[in-house]
């Protein structure tokens, strides 16, 4: 079994403030997770906002360095002490899908010049094993080269955008994709798309991924493990149908009983008259 | 929470109507009448001055070449001045010289205010600090007590070399700290990331992603220092520090200033440079600011 | 009951005009959560900014007018010209962030009493506000300080006070919890319910998370492409919605605890500057016929209170099919 995901005590501080007077901002505190399994899984991270999900993405993604601790991606450790720094091995084993599909993207640059750079720089490809690699990729999200092909961000939607950011992500075939609220700037009726795009790849492409959310529903729907975080400390982790059915922490059932549902009303409505 | 709704009323506003490619070629959105008008006064005084010089009949900065203090006529647009030069010519000759100036000068600055700016504002760290210290210094200098203790030293024996180099050392320092506060707001950013992971480096990323953004701010940058450029140079020669043989807008005012053309009533040979001096700058600024009004207008509201 | 009659919202740029709110003609009954659903660009905000009468340039309410129901001091009937004078006493509205519309560098209390009241003496007001955002949740303290000291559900708590103080007929409330966590949004939520039903105003809620309507609105007005394309009860529009579009936005949503497929919506919706022809929602419809693309259905009230503009209303929605778009 390989090690998917594992935090060894991963510790995140930041320091605001002068030399005399500085505040210490516990942005991830003591994480332990760990994922072993055969094949590739989803795994969701979700919390609301300073929960310290996101900083765990970016520490993973290498954007930002443990205060201590370390963390380990199939049987590489890529943060802390001890990492790789192979900077084009760590670029072809983890790649980063963001929040918001038209700032991933420079207004200035063709969109397809991302997937080039790609391709050559970290995939290590050229001249036509490039371009079938970024036709490949646009295949396996639904785009023709030519839907992309010498195009800005401002001819896409949101949706598309983020698909062609999910391409540019699978060029290098990583083992982990790490997608960081990946469909919240997308509109509710075509979220799906995205999300079930997800659960291909994992099961035909063999891609993992780790699903930073604040929307349980979604989390629910894809993920084979989740981790609830709460001010920097997970407090919850297992299989995402256990945990989501029969939460064992307190926060994790105050999440659950706070979503909107469509299935039950939190408290009666009364009656309209006329 | 960090969902962020998008104005949806503004959102159905933007959507790219009937989906084009964007025609890199088509320069229009860029015209607007103060941007004219600008291009227009530069364009009549940098052709003017530059080609104009070829028909002289003779070197204007040579003196006693004709009589002196002659009136306006057919044979001497401006008239002459004291010193025996045609005040037209020689003013042909300064416009030339004072815009060269300003022109190179202002190459010079912005290539340094850049380089500086972008670096220390993406890269950061020690790097940045170090960087920055320098800047401030540079800054921080008070401008006139420098220069008139320079002046004293030297007393216009310096070359026009010296000259353009002194001005560029007290004119790059402001535009690299807004170079570099414009990096670190970049550098922010999630495209800039996205290079990142599409296996860019530093200077590619700087140059590809960073740089455009930067653009519009250097185009206008880049215009401001001319007009600051010929403005130092025209205050460096009134204080007698600028080489003054050599015709500018400045040295015109000096030599007028010297020979108390005001008082004699040699009006043109004081008021003639000051009105080239008014509309060079009145050509800059309208071009610089007709060129922020168009970018901006382009940003819209994205 | 307020009446929106074919209200038509344009914004004129220099591209041309466009109809953000396309001929919206509904009745609004007295008491109830009304809640307005519909992707980025259908026009909800806008609406919005109608009902609300916030038009400023580019913005022109083009044609139709709304008809308030209410009566202003004179005892005429307010009208999108006049409404403006009845904002926070008989109209008001909850900002989506709190952020957005508190003067980070002015006390909050200096903030409430700023609008018009009866009351001229002004800590007399001050008084009742400290008593009445108590009722909100609210310490007394909090109006004193300063916006950044107050959480973002405490300062959206304070907005819903300046919102309700008054007790308008009208409350506007665009997004009102998005920015906020979801634990904090339920009890805003519930916060908004328990005074509505005190109060018996009229609630107008923008929301683009489904759960909430569901949660909070008693009646539920789809919007897509700036046309109204359903409206009724929720529990109807909920548990058998006419419209396909509606029917395949509920059925795309996941839930816990179920674990069926779900499909989102493949396409985007048409562009409204071009000559826009039949139903806007044919390209991604799976039911659309030729009928359909040439003639625009009308809002019509298939069943009793519950309104449609679709030739099918009703008809079962193909789902699975073309993933992509």
């Amino acid at each position: 079994m390989a090690v998917i995901l594992r935090t060894e005590g991963l510790n995140k501080v930041y320091r605001l403030g002068s030399f005399t007077r500085s505040k210490a901002i516990q942005a991830l505190s003591d994480v332990n997770i760990s994922v072993e399994s055969d094949h590739p899984v989803i795994i969701a991270v979700v919390g609301e906002s300073g929960s310290g999900k996101t900083t765990l993405a970016k520490t993973l993604l290498r954007l930002v360095e443990p205060t201590s601790g370390r963390a380990i991606v199939y049987d590489k450790v890529v943060a802390g002490r001890g990492a790789e720094t192979a900077r084009r091995a760590f670029l072809a084993s983890i790649q980063p899908i963001f929040q918001n599909p038209f700032e991933a993207f420079s207004r200035y640059r063709p969109v397809d010049a991302y997937l080039h750079e790609t391709a050559d720089r970290v995939a290590g490809l050229s001249g036509r094993e490039a371009l079938a690699a970024v036709e490949q990729s646009l295949a396996a999200i639904g785009l023709e080269y030519a839907d992309v092909a010498g195009k800005y961000t401002n001819q896409f939607s949101g949706g598309e955008l983020q698909r062609v950011s999910i391409a540019r992500a699978l060029i290098p075939q990583p083992s982990l994709i790490v997608a960081d609220e990946p469909v919240s700037m997308i509109d509710a009726s075509r979220r799906m798309i995205i999300i079930n795009l997800f659960k291909k790849l994992r099961d035909e492409a063999g891609r993992s991924f780790l699903y930073i959310t604040h929307d349980l529903a979604t989390a629910y729907y894809i993920s084979d493990f989740v981790a609830v975080m709460n001010k920097g400390q997970v407090v919850e982790f297992g299989p995402a149908r256990q945990v989501m059915s029969d939460p064992r922490h307190a926060y994790t059932r105050l999440l659950l009983e706070s979503i909107p549902t469509t299935r039950s009303r939190w408290r009666p409505r009364a009656r309209l008259a006329g | 929470m960090s969902i962020d709704v998008k104005d949806t009323a503004m959102s159905a506003l933007l959507a790219p109507a009937p989906v084009k490619t964007r025609t890199r070629g088509s320069w229009l959105w860029l015209v607007n009448p103060r941007l004219a008008v600008g291009l227009v006064i530069l364009a009549v005084m940098g052709l003017g001055s530059f080609i104009l010089p070829f028909f002289a009949p003779a070197d204007p900065s040579i003196q006693a070449t004709y009589m002196r203090n002659l009136p306006v006529s057919p044979a001497h647009w401006l008239g002459t001045n004291a010193l025996g030069q045609d005040i037209f010519w020689f003013l042909v000759f300064a416009v030339r010289n004072s815009l060269t100036l300003g022109v190179l000068v202002a190459v010079g600055v912005t290539i340094i205010a850049t380089i500086v700016g972008l670096s220390a504002g993406y890269i950061g760290g020690r790097f940045e600090r170090i960087v920055m210290l320098f800047v401030d210094t540079f800054i921080t200098i008070p401008l006139l007590p420098i220069l008139i203790i320079l002046g004293a030293l030297i007393r216009g024996n310096t070359s026009f070399l010296t000259v353009g180099i002194i001005i560029m050392i007290f004119g790059w320092a402001w535009d690299a700290r807004t170079v570099r506060s414009m990096a670190l707001s970049l550098r922010e950013r999630e495209f800039i990331n996205m290079a990142r992971f599409s296996g860019a480096n530093t200077i590619q990323i700087l140059v590809r992603e960073v740089f455009p953004y930067v653009m519009a701010y250097t185009l206008v940058g880049f215009i401001n220092t001319i007009l600051f450029a010929i403005n130092l140079e025209a205050t460096l020669a009134v204080i007698g520090l600028s080489k003054i043989e050599v015709p500018t807008l400045g040295s015109i005012i000096f030599w007028a200033l010297n020979y108390n053309a005001l008082f004699t009533g040699q009006y043109v040979w004081i008021v003639a440079p000051i009105v080239a001096t008014v509309l060079l700058f009145l050509g800059l600024f309208l071009t610089s600011t007709g060129f922020n009004a168009a970018f901006a207008s382009k940003r819209g509201v994205s | 009951m307020i009446r929106l009659n074919n209200v038509v919202a344009s914004y004129r740029t220099g591209r041309g005009s466009i109809n953000a709110v396309d001929g919206v003609t509904i009745e609004i009954p007295d008491g109830c959560i009304l809640g307005v659903a519909g992707e980025s660009g259908c026009g909800k905000s806008t609406l919005m900014k109608v009902i609300y009468g916030d038009i400023l340039s580019p913005m022109t309410l083009s044609s139709g007018s709304i008809e308030y129901g209410f009566a202003d001091r004179r005892g005429a009937p307010v009208t999108s010209e006049t409404v403006q004078q009845e904002w926070f006493r008989r109209i008001s509205y909850v900002p989506q962030s709190s952020m957005n519309s508190l003067n980070p560098v002015i006390r909050i209390s200096k903030q409430f009493i700023d609008f018009p009241g009866n009351d001229p003496d002004k800590r007399r007001v001050l008084d009742k506000v400290r008593a009445y955002i108590g009722k909100l949740g609210l310490p007394a303290e909090a109006l004193d300080a300063y916006p950044h000291q107050l959480s973002g559900g405490m300062r959206q708590r304070m907005m819903i006070a300046m919102a309700t103080f008054f007790q308008p007929e009208l409350i506007l409330a665009d997004e009102p919890t998005t920015a906020l966590d979801v634990v904090v949004q339920k009890e805003i939520l519930m916060l908004l319910m328990e005074l509505q039903e005190e109060m018996g105003n009229t609630i107008v809620l923008v929301s683009h998370d489904m759960g909430v309507h569901y949660q909070v609105t008693h009646r539920m007005l789809i919007m897509y492409a700036a046309k109204a394309v359903e409206y009724g009860d929720s529990d109807s529009v909920f548990e058998a919605p006419l419209h396909p579009y509606t029917r395949m936005l509920i059925s795309s949503l996941p839930t816990i605890g179920d674990d069926r497929a779900r499909q989102g919506i493949p396409g985007r919706p048409p562009s409204l500057w071009g000559e826009l022809r039949g139903c806007r929602f044919a390209d991604r419809c799976p039911l659309a016929t030729d009928r359909c693309r040439v003639e625009e259905p009308a809002l019509l009230e298939h069943r009793p209170g519950h309104f449609a503009a679709c030739h099918y209303a009703g008809a079962e929605v193909p789902m699975g099919g073309a993933q992509w778009q």
